[in-house]
């Protein structure tokens, strides 16, 4: 049965994203802080219907998507990056371009795509919604197209994402040649006929295609190197776009496509994500320590904090369904609160570089007498990434790390541990500059845009809860996580070798 | 959010005030600095009451743990079971001291803290903060939220050291953050292993403790995660090798945060490897704690021998707490009831007299800008209450009888020589060694010629002199009459797994 209406939601932000276009080309005169509320209230708009999906039995459409509550997790929070990521383009925009429409349409249709690489049960309509995702993501980093910086880092980004997709279609079609499908359930009862004798070269050659084509997409290590170019050269709020959006999307795929399609050869793909996951962070938190630029920093701090993501996809591969949901559950809430924490930073660097234009770090020197309360929220964010109580990271990263504990796990997640401990340097390090010295001579308090300062405030508030009361969200987190591990019973026996 | 019982609202209300200084503190302008004054005052206040009454009310004869209060947090969710992660604060014979240690130097370090004029809306919000985070960790059964507490009193640390410190304060405040962090991911790992290995699906310290001890968490595991608890909180608990951030960070400490770093946050480490140590692994910790011995008796030898050398106060201090708190680890390592109890009484003892010692090291620098111990001497003639409140600060420290210093030490050394007296030897001989580098100040700095560059110095202030009464106070009434700490902790004592008579 086709129906139309599990896709509701989508329909709004796609419709929404047309509107915000339309308006700007009969209006080119309209403000482009009214566009980036417009968009933003679209963006409500679609997070709202979503809310009448929470709970719904799962129902696929003709086996290609599938609407469950992960789907709907991945809705409210792509809609959420998506309404946060427009309101810090407002100032910014209207400060450096004259066309802002097709920016903010594109934002719309970067979140639909993330919610089509969550929702997707088959191969070719992940991947479609992966480059859908990708294409808008070119274009949004390269929109100030008269800054160099801005334009290398797209034609940085085209030309190593086109590499990796590339390197994607290759192991889909491999696995499609040993599996005869296309469909996630279709490819699970495949591998699992085939003959178990022995390691199949083929099958491990896909897995690897398939796992440096995702990894590139969440910039793990070594398909990493494209992330501190382009961090740097975006728009502001496109460098929080990318490491919160297109870093959830792709895992929202993995997850998916790993849990459903790949969970019975578990033994060819598993070892290789630990050693992604260590490898990711550790390079990740080394790199990061000597980066004089924000933005790279956050460019390599976001790495590692892929790093220790991708131990829970690991830890699905050793594990049996019970571990797969408890590492899951634990994946989906420490990405919320990463993503809070996130967007709480770049608000506050967006709200500081509109007035200065200056992303190094020296730069912040002296933050805290200049604008205490943008020094405050800056430093909460970078504890919550650094995992200290109170705030997010601390509470989501214990969940996610005690959900992914497995004995052969142990060094990995031992290893998280001492990178996180890594990363508290660096960050202390930008503390250090906020705090401990004198602003920068000449350098006077100045007033931020009220909205960005409610946004900050707010956000800064959901990092809190989120440290401190973590029940809902985990909640939450694991009825999203339950429907990739309900039909797996003919698959478990050959998990555990 | 299930709320189970509550006869704990005397625990929970101590958890809560320096929480709520905090917040009402935050809401102040930042320019009403009188009003910040007030405000920390009044809440350094409560929480000395509230500590007071939590020791005094606990009950000598009754159960081992009292006062719980539960608030299950998370529960049947993913990996937790029922009570997965629970609000749940309690005190046993252990915690009640402890508590009653950092109301009395909490108290303390606000008044003292009333001169400072740099942005202390900030500095008190940090320090309660940190307070919460030491309060937490006394009182929590929780391993999530043990472990929140006490990552919570270690992260105010680097901004109250880096913004309102002196003497290489930068380096300082990183070293000793870096370090004290290094150790909690010992500990991080160590709960990670303990939760999985247990898989009980909770955090419940009381259920993870009898898990520990019938023997569901393996006599191999025990073996090999006790150390891992033991060096990550024993980095706090400036267990020698890692003691090298004490000295440089309370050099480069303001006054307060001295005072509670060395009087209340060094004994977390302490108090977490009586808890996740010996509570929670009695197998491993019967196994290592000859090693725990070594590094004891070599930590207080050694702290003692370096104190000889400095001539700086805060590193004459810095250097002295690491011996004092070799004898903690001396005590604990004894695993008999005398020693433990020693141990504990240590705690408390030591607190004291190093917040004392710190808040009259800091009303001299306040004046002299220097803390070079050549350039004083006769400071006797100019400061004569701040001299006897050093002195006695001194002479707890080297173990005078009718001083609280006594009776820890002798503790101690009792349990030490009932076990291992070659180490109870060498222990005395470090003992002696603190005599020594306390007379040479004494020495030095109080009497001797007078240097009359100091002939404008102040003594102690009205609120100095407060202060320094209710730490005095603490120190003789233990020296004199310990019983009411010695029932305390040996009820919980006695209890602990292992211990023999």
């Amino acid at each position: 049965m086709r129906d139309y209406a599990l896709f509701v939601p989508e329909y709004i932000a796609a419709g929404w994203a047309v509107l915000v276009i339309a308006i700007e080309l009969f209006w080119p005169k309209v403000r482009k802080d009214t566009l980036a509320y417009v968009t933003a209230a679209g963006a409500l708009a679609w997070a709202v219907s979503a809310l009448f999906y929470i709970g719904n039995e799962p129902e696929s459409f003709q086996g290609l998507i599938q609407s469950d509550n992960f789907t709907t997790y991945f809705r409210l929070l792509a809609a959420g990056i998506v309404a946060a990521v427009s309101i810090m383009s407002a100032n910014y925009l209207r400060d450096r371009t004259k066309t802002a429409g097709e920016y903010f349409g594109l934002l719309l249709v970067a979140g639909c795509a993330t919610v089509y690489m969550a929702a997707a049960t088959e191969l070719i309509t992940a991947y479609i919604s992966l480059e859908l995702l990708s294409f808008c993501l070119y274009i949004l980093v390269g929109y100030l197209k008269r800054d160099n910086l801005s334009s290398e880092a797209a034609l940085k980004y085209i030309l190593l994402g086109a590499f990796s997709s590339a390197m994607l279609l290759y192991g889909m079609s491999l696995l499609y040649g040993i599996a005869g499908s296309t469909s996630y359930e279709g490819i699970s009862q495949g591998l699992a006929a085939r003959d178990q004798g022995g390691t199949d070269a083929g099958i491990v050659v896909a897995f690897m295609l398939i796992l440096a084509g995702v990894g590139f997409k969440v910039s793990a290590a070594p398909f990493h190197m494209w992330a501190p170019d382009a961090y740097q050269g975006a728009p502001l709020p496109i460098t929080a776009l990318l490491s919160t959006l297109s870093k959830a999307a792709g895992f929202a795929l993995i997850l998916r496509l790993f849990s459903l399609a790949f969970v019975v050869d578990a033994v060819e793909w598993r070892w290789a994500f630990a050693t992604l996951a260590a490898v990711t962070m550790t390079a990740g938190n080394l790199l990061a320590l000597q980066q004089k630029n924000l933005k790279r920093l956050v460019a390599y701090s976001s790495i590692g904090q892929v790093g220790y993501m991708l131990v829970t996809i690991a830890a699905i591969g050793y594990g049996d369904a019970t571990v797969g949901v408890n590492a899951t559950s634990g994946l989906l809430v420490h990405i919320v609160g990463y993503v809070v924490s996130t967007l709480a930073l770049f608000t506050a660097l967006t709200a500081y570089y509109n007035k200065t234009g200056d992303d190094t770090i020296v730069g912040l020197r002296g933050l805290a007498e200049t604008q205490p309360f943008l020094a405050v929220v800056i430093t909460a964010s970078f504890f919550s990434f650094a995992g200290l109580p109170f705030f997010a990271g601390f509470t989501t990263k214990l969940l996610m790390f005690q959900g992914a504990t497995t004995d052969e796990l142990l060094w990995v997640i031992g290893l998280a541990v001492l990178n996180s401990f890594i990363s508290l340097y660096y960050y202390l390090m930008i503390v250090r500059q906020m705090y401990l010295f004198d602003p920068i001579p000449g350098m006077v308090r100045f007033r931020i845009n009220p909205v960005m300062w409610v946004m900050s405030a707010g956000l800064m508030l959901g990092v809190l809860l989120i440290g401190i009361y973590p029940g809902p969200a985990f909640k939450a987190a694991e009825n999203a996580a339950k429907p990739l591990f309900q039909q797996a019973e003919p698959g478990v026996a050959a998990r555990q070798p | 959010m299930t709320f189970d019982e509550g006869q704990g609202y005397a625990v929970l209300a101590t958890l809560a005030a320096p929480l709520l200084a905090a917040l009402i503190l935050v809401f102040i302008p930042g320019t009403q600095k009188m009003a910040v004054r007030y405000v920390a005052a009044f809440f350094g206040a409560v929480m000395l009451g509230l500590s007071i009454y939590v020791f005094v009310a606990y009950q000598v004869d009754g159960e081992q743990i009292q006062m719980s209060l539960k608030w299950v947090w998370v529960e049947n969710t993913a990996f937790l079971g029922k009570d997965g992660i629970v609000l749940n604060l309690a005190v046993d014979g252990i915690s009640a001291p402890m508590a009653l240690l950092t109301g009395v130097v909490a108290f303390a370090g606000t008044i003292t803290s009333w001169k400072i004029n740099y942005r202390n809306k900030d500095f008190f919000i940090l320090y309660f903060i940190l307070l919460a985070g030491v309060y937490g960790t006394f009182f929590s059964f929780d391993l999530f939220f043990w472990f929140f507490f006490y990552e919570l009193a270690v992260m105010p640390l680097y901004l109250l050291i880096g913004v309102w410190g002196s003497t290489r304060k930068e380096y300082g405040a990183m070293k000793l953050t870096l370090m004290l962090v290094g150790g909690s991911v010992l500990i991080w790992i160590g709960i990670f292993a303990v939760f999985n290995e247990a898989n009980l699906g909770t955090f419940d310290m009381q259920r993870l403790f009898a898990a520990g001890n019938d023997g569901t968490l393996s006599p191999t595991f025990q073996k090999v995660f006790f150390p891992m608890f033991v060096v990550g909180c024993g980095v706090l608990a400036a267990l020698w090798p890692f003691h090298t951030w004490s000295p440089d960070g309370h050099m480069s400490a303001p006054t307060a945060v001295s005072m509670v770093h060395a009087g209340v946050l060094m004994k977390l480490g302490a108090f977490g490897i009586i808890r996740l140590g010996i509570q929670m692994l009695p197998v491993g910790a019967e196994f290592w704690m000859p090693g725990l011995m070594v590094l004891g008796v070599t930590g207080a030898v050694y702290g003692a021998t370096a104190a000889l050398t400095q001539r700086d106060f805060k590193l004459i201090s810095g250097y002295s707490s690491v011996s004092h708190m070799g004898y903690v680890l001396m005590g604990l390592a004894t695993m008999n009831q005398i020693g433990i109890t020693g141990a504990v009484l240590q705690m408390f003892s030591h607190g004291v007299m190093t917040a004392l010692v710190f808040l009259m090291i800091g009303a001299l620098y306040d004046q002299a800008h220097t803390r070079d111990m050549k350039d004083f001497g006769g400071i006797a003639k100019v400061m004569p209450m701040w001299v006897v409140f050093y002195a006695i600060a001194g002479l707890a420290n080297v173990g005078l009888p009718g001083l609280s210093g006594f009776t820890a030490e002798f503790h101690i050394f009792v349990g030490t020589f009932q076990t291992y007296p070659v180490f109870g030897a060498l222990a005395i001989f470090a003992a002696a060694l603190a005599a020594t580098y306390m007379l040479r100040m004494f020495s030095m700095v109080f009497f001797g010629p007078f240097n009359p560059r100091w002939k404008d110095l102040k003594d102690l202030t009205p609120l100095e002199a407060m202060a320094g009464a209710l730490l005095i106070a603490s120190i003789v009434v233990m020296g004199v009459w310990w019983a009411p700490f010695t029932d305390r902790i040996g009820t919980t004592v006695a209890a602990l797994p292992g211990v023999v008579g």
